[in-house]
């Protein structure tokens, strides 16, 4: 017992560590469940994004709480710093940022149908959690976290570097086919003199400038332009995918 | 004694520190607590400090006097100007949306206060039979989750500038965001050469990993110096500080993201500022300089505060360094920007952190193959751009073709691109 200051076991008070756990659990879980009730329910689409920030943050803890810290980490890092970013550039750049009315429905069905459809996959899942061990893979490849010589981020390195190996390099050059793909399908054939100052990132920059400064006379927020927002936007997203999967190939 | 049950959550929390080794009891709850109040206050005090540093070095490189009425030399203006900003109205734009604009700043500084729980700021303290490391938390995973809340830092920035609802502070968001995204890449890499030196993520580990002898054992040198220039670049870009500052270039934008911010949430978004550029001069002072490591001597008691002393020197450095920087150096352009990041920093940063992993693979050998790899790479891209401006020339020839494609490396434009009275150049 360490002597000097008091030191009065937690224990009664926390109970076991089974009870911190399944508090941790409980706290994580309702900020994912709010968070996504939150992205379905709010009419700003700013606001869902930032529910579906909550929504992962939520998630990061959940995996804090397995003792999985590096995909927590990598969980805020490349979910919530870049691929919502994302979305918030897309958003506020495109316009769509307003509130949509929703009394007009184009389906009539839709509503009562989406419920319906909640409540049976709700059940299935439920059943299917209850009945058995039911999921799609193996629940586990490495073992658990905490017992990995060199910590969970060994643990991953090895399995993602030896027994997955080629699954991960299919992934990266899944990505690397998905940026081509974005790539043709936002670049836009320019009249030659135009494309002589504008490509590739600068260039992106230079577009939204132009677009800034044609916008002065009108009230919008200084953008007129939704084509040049959209073309610079996809080229942003292009870039930053480029990156992404940069990291992906030349990983530790 | 009896084992306590080590708590998983606090164990995974704080893996490496060792005053959770015996579990955790009420003493050790108080101990986390002090550190995160002292690290608190510190952090505030020393923001409070810097700004008046900031303000004293520009006015003395600049010739002139700066704030010398409050307090000694000017020590309290800090301290004035917070007074006055509470007391201030708190404006709130027409056009915001009402929830984001008060939820900005708030986003803006949690990241900045969390950043800097994982920055050792001294050794490891023996009080009262426990032992624990000077830094309020070591996760296992510590640098990254300062990349993360850099990463979540970007909310605070894209946000007050979205919900303000007006022009210019949406594109001072813009840029920020854009900035900060593109720079992220680079910042990564350069801690990504760092972590291979190191072996470990853990903040702590890192120290210990540079601490055998002074100076030539710090991850500066081992590392080869280019990702400390690296990380140096990509961290004035992510806080944004000249001159990088184009996000809040007030001859252009008013006053960027903040624009419309008035009052105690103005003061936020300015202390996360300063707050950041205390925390990333720390962090650096952690990943490349050794932290705390230094020559220290056996004094009766005091002997732990020597590492602080070295620590809180080497980060006055660094923050006398963005002073500097700020007053020498005129803004970069949003293409110059926008080249240095993706075009030099990103691929430089990548190619070193192959070099570093070649040379721990294969020492000698490993650092042979690279260099004649990127000899290869180097040829190749000669030889295509030899090409295409070989096509190019005899393209213009021709009537009944478009005129050429300019390339980047060869574009005839570049040297004279600069003209102020485009609205290409003068723009976002």
């Amino acid at each position: 017992m360490p002597a000097g200051l008091v030191s009065v076991h937690l224990l009664p008070l926390l109970g076991t560590s089974n009870l911190v756990d399944r508090l941790t659990f409980g706290v994580g879980a309702t900020i994912v469940v709010l968070g996504a009730i939150g992205v379905v329910i709010s009419r700003n689409p700013v606001h869902a994004a930032l529910m579906l920030v909550m929504t992962l943050f939520g998630v990061a803890v959940l995996f804090v709480q397995e003792g999985a810290n590096f995909l927590a980490a990598v969980q805020v890092i490349v979910y919530a710093g870049a691929i919502v970013v994302l979305f918030l550039f897309v958003i506020m750049f495109l316009g769509v940022d307003r509130e949509e009315n929703l009394a007009e429905e184009p389906l009539p069905l839709q509503r009562p149908l989406a419920l319906g459809l909640m409540v049976l996959a709700i059940a299935g899942l439920l059943l299917l959690g209850i009945g058995s061990k039911w999921s799609i893979g193996p629940q586990s490849v490495a073992g658990p976290a905490a017992h990995q010589p060199g910590g969970d981020v060994a643990a991953l390195g090895r399995s993602v570097f030896t027994t997955y190996l080629f699954p991960f390099e299919i992934t990266a050059a899944l990505l690397v086919i998905a940026v081509v793909g974005a790539v043709v399908l936002a670049r836009r054939l320019r009249p030659p003199a135009e494309e002589s100052s504008a490509g590739g990132v600068g260039g992106a920059a230079e577009d939204v400038g132009a677009a800034e400064d044609e916008g002065d006379d009108e009230d919008d927020e200084g953008i007129d332009s939704t084509e040049d927002m959209a073309r610079s936007v996809a080229e942003t997203v292009t870039a930053r995918g480029r990156s992404d999967s940069d990291g992906t190939e030349a990983g530790p | 004694m009896t084992t306590a049950p080590v708590l998983s959550l606090i164990h995974v929390l704080a893996l490496g520190d060792p005053l959770f080794s015996n579990g955790v009891h009420w003493a050790e709850l108080l101990i986390v607590l002090i550190k995160v109040v002292v690290a608190f206050a510190a952090l505030m005090v020393s923001v409070m400090l810097m700004i008046w540093f900031e303000r004293k070095v520009i006015s003395d490189m600049q010739a002139r006097i700066g704030p010398n009425r409050a307090g000694p030399w000017g020590l309290l203006q800090t301290l004035a100007d917070g007074t006055k900003l509470f007391f201030k109205e708190d404006l709130m734009p027409d056009q915001a949306d009402r929830f984001v604009f008060k939820l900005a700043p708030y986003l803006s500084l949690l990241p900045a206060f969390l950043a800097f729980t994982i920055v050792p700021v001294g050794g490891v303290v023996t009080v009262a039979s426990h032992t624990f490391e000077l830094q309020v938390a070591d996760p296992p995973v510590g640098i990254l989750f300062l990349l993360a809340m850099s990463s979540v830092s970007v909310y605070g920035v894209m946000l007050a500038g979205w919900s303000s609802g007006s022009k210019y502070p949406l594109l001072g968001s813009v840029r920020a965001s854009a900035q900060m995204i593109s720079y992220e890449a680079a910042l990564g890499m350069s801690v990504v050469t760092v972590v291979l030196i190191a072996g470990t993520l853990s903040t702590r580990g890192i120290i210990n990993a540079q601490s055998h002898t002074f100076f030539t054992s710090w991850n500066l040198i081992r590392t080869g110096v280019v990702p400390f220039v690296l990380f140096m670049i990509a961290i004035t870009a992510e806080l944004q500080r000249p001159p990088f500052d184009l996000a809040e270039a007030d001859s252009e934008l008013v006053g960027g993201f903040h624009t419309e911010y008035a009052s105690i949430r103005f003061a936020m978004f300015f202390l996360a500022e300063f707050m950041n550029t205390i925390t990333m001069s720390a962090v650096i002072v952690t990943l490349f300089l050794g932290g705390p490591d230094g020559p220290t001597a056996h004094l009766p008691v005091l002997s732990w505060l020597i590492p602080i002393g070295w620590f809180l020197g080497k980060t006055v450095v660094f923050l006398f360094v963005y002073v500097w920087l700020r007053a020498a150096l005129p803004r970069l352009r949003y293409d110059q920007l926008m080249d240095l990041g993706w075009k030099i920093l990103i691929p430089l940063s990548l190619g070193w952190v192959l070099l570093v992993a070649a040379v721990l693979v294969g020492g000698w050998w490993g650092a042979g193959i690279f260099l004649g790899m990127a000899l290869g790479f180097g040829l190749l891209v000669r030889a295509v751009v030899v090409g295409k401006e070989r096509d190019s020339d005899t393209g213009s020839l021709s009537a009944d073709l478009p005129a050429p494609r300019a390339l980047p490396g060869s574009d005839p434009g570049r040297a004279g691109r600069f003209d102020p009275s485009s609205p290409r150049t003068s723009g976002l």
